[in-house]
């Protein structure tokens, strides 16, 4: 079995506490961007640090997708929402959930990093969705 | 600054037309602006073209194919704005004094089913999290928990815009829907429904802009026509972002360009007679209708609710039966609208027409976020 590869470089790293989005803080304003580039989108300061991100947060929109945008590889139909975090940070985000009758505006969520589909030669690749629950 | 006229328009039906290609499609548009303002080669001076999904050339390609090449000749890409843009530019040049006469233009023919876009990075398609109705979905969801918007006001929307688009013969859809019906259409997502979504779709328009008001047809001004882009901030905003911040205080693009556009015709949103907006879903309507000031902000449910927007109300929104109805080809779909407005000022849309309509709103806002606000006067 091969080992798995994140979706992309730089997304979100597993912790002994479980898994973090990887945000970047602006040095210069002070405002939080993900996911993070070299410059800052509200100010274009060049100076950003890693901000990796509370792994909980509460669900801010919904909805479900039923029939697979292009390019998407992944199980359908799917949750598909915004969780806004802590830091004041709102994230698009794949819900684990795809029952619309089972969320609710303002439910806790956790984050997950989970397997969404193998590449052609099986490797399994990992992307974030956030789940309901309040703690992992 | 110069007056700007419209010379002239053209218009290929909004619809499918598999056995047509886009350069015919632009030629048909583009021939009837020409043929309508008298102008022939040597009879403009720059063409700017907006398409988005036609590839290299296709402006150039439009004018090849009817033999007036060889002009200043710009193709420009801004989303669902890029018509919008094509606009913007040809009036600025008319304005400035650079030409007299200037050709703009629209063209499309879109992929079928949901839209691709480069917008998107790869693994970002891979990982769904480039689901454009969803997107859609979310910020009605949004305007549905953050006022008193409801699944009914959405469907009112898409009752009211297919009733126009009875009486439009460049429309896809011409068949009057009822409310239950649209509520009854399948969920495409949640909560948004078949029948409160656009179809992308193919098509073109044109209009000959011109320093000087035609000899013989009512003399209509482009009185303001303004492009912005979005601020980062907004989750939800057309830029498509994958994380926002609280946004109660980033301006929408909508509400920049048209607060200029105000400034710039020194007309506000009560002096307008008649509106065309983007309405690639019913909600989006309704934020138009907010972000553009034809309602406050937070009263959109209640527009809806008082009969905002039809036809016998005070300022039609969408007579031409919006883009719910005609389907939406973006290169060509803001100057469709404009082209609507200026048939409705000259008071030639018969059985749609807005009556003594003399001042008149269009408005497109899509990926990047591009929006663009023009008004048109008699």
């Amino acid at each position: 079995m091969p080992e798995p590869r994140p979706i992309a470089d730089g997304l979100f790293r597993i912790t002994p506490d479980g898994p973090r989005l990887l945000a970047a803080r602006c040095d210069g304003c002070g405002k939080l961007h993900f996911p993070a580039s070299e410059s800052c989108p509200y100010c274009g300061g060049a100076s950003c640090h890693e901000a990796a991100l509370a792994g909980t947060g509460l669900l801010f929109l919904y909805t479900v997708v039923k029939s697979a945008p292009p390019g998407y590889r992944g199980p359908l139909p799917y949750g598909f929402g915004i969780v806004e975090l802590p830091e004041g940070l709102r994230v698009v985000t794949r819900l684990t959930e795809p029952d619309a009758a089972r969320l609710r505006r303002g439910q806790a969520m956790r984050l997950v990093v989970e397997p969404l589909f193998n590449d052609d030669d099986g490797t399994p690749v990992l992307s974030y969705a956030f789940a309901p629950g309040g703690s992992a | 600054m110069r007056p700007v006229y419209v010379a002239g328009t053209g218009l290929h039906p909004f619809g499918r037309f598999p056995d047509k290609s886009l350069t015919a499609i632009g030629a048909d548009a583009v021939r009837a602006a020409l043929v309508e303002a008298g102008v022939r080669r040597g009879g403009f001076q720059a063409a700017f073209c907006g398409c988005v999904y036609g590839g290299v050339a296709s402006g150039h390609k439009v004018l090849t194919a009817l033999g007036l090449s060889g002009v200043p000749t710009v193709n420009l890409e801004a989303g669902c704005a890029s018509g919008g843009a094509a606009l913007a530019l040809g009036a600025a040049q008319i304005a400035a004094g650079v030409y007299d006469t200037v050709l703009v233009f629209g063209l499309e023919k879109m992929p079928r089913g949901m839209i691709r876009s480069s917008f998107f990075e790869p693994w970002r398609e891979e990982a769904g999290l480039a689901a454009t109705p969803g997107y859609f979905a979310l910020r009605a969801q949004r305007l549905m928990f953050e006022s008193d918007v409801t699944a009914q006001d959405l469907a009112r929307v898409s009752v009211k815009n297919h009733l126009h688009g009875v009486h439009n013969p460049n429309a896809m859809y011409r068949k009057a829907i009822t409310a239950e019906e649209v509520l009854a259409s399948p969920l495409v997502c949640e909560p948004l429904r078949l029948l409160m979504l656009c179809s992308p779709n193919e098509g073109a328009a044109a209009l000959v802009l011109s320093a000087t008001p035609p000899a013989a047809a009512p003399a209509i001004r482009v009185a303001a026509v303004q492009l912005r882009s979005h601020l980062a901030g907004n989750v939800l905003g057309e830029h498509t972002p994958l994380s926002g911040i609280a946004d109660d205080d980033v301006t929408p693009p909508t509400t920049m360009a048209a607060q200029a556009a105000y400034e710039q015709a020194a007309i506000g949103p009560d002096g307008m007679d008649v509106v065309e907006l983007q309405d690639t879903d019913a909600a989006r309507e309704i934020l138009s209708a907010e972000e553009l000031g034809l309602c406050p902000r937070g009263g959109g449910g209640k527009w809806v609710r008082d009969g905002g927007g039809e036809m016998r109300s005070r300022r039609p929104v969408n007579p031409s039966g919006g883009l719910l109805s005609k389907g939406e080809p973006l290169g060509a779909s803001a100057l469709g609208q404009v082209v609507e407005l200026a048939w409705q000022l000259r008071g030639t849309c018969g059985p749609r027409q807005v009556p003594n309509a003399r001042v008149g709103l269009a408005h497109t806002v899509g990926r990047g976020a591009n929006a663009c606000v023009a008004i048109l006067t008699r």
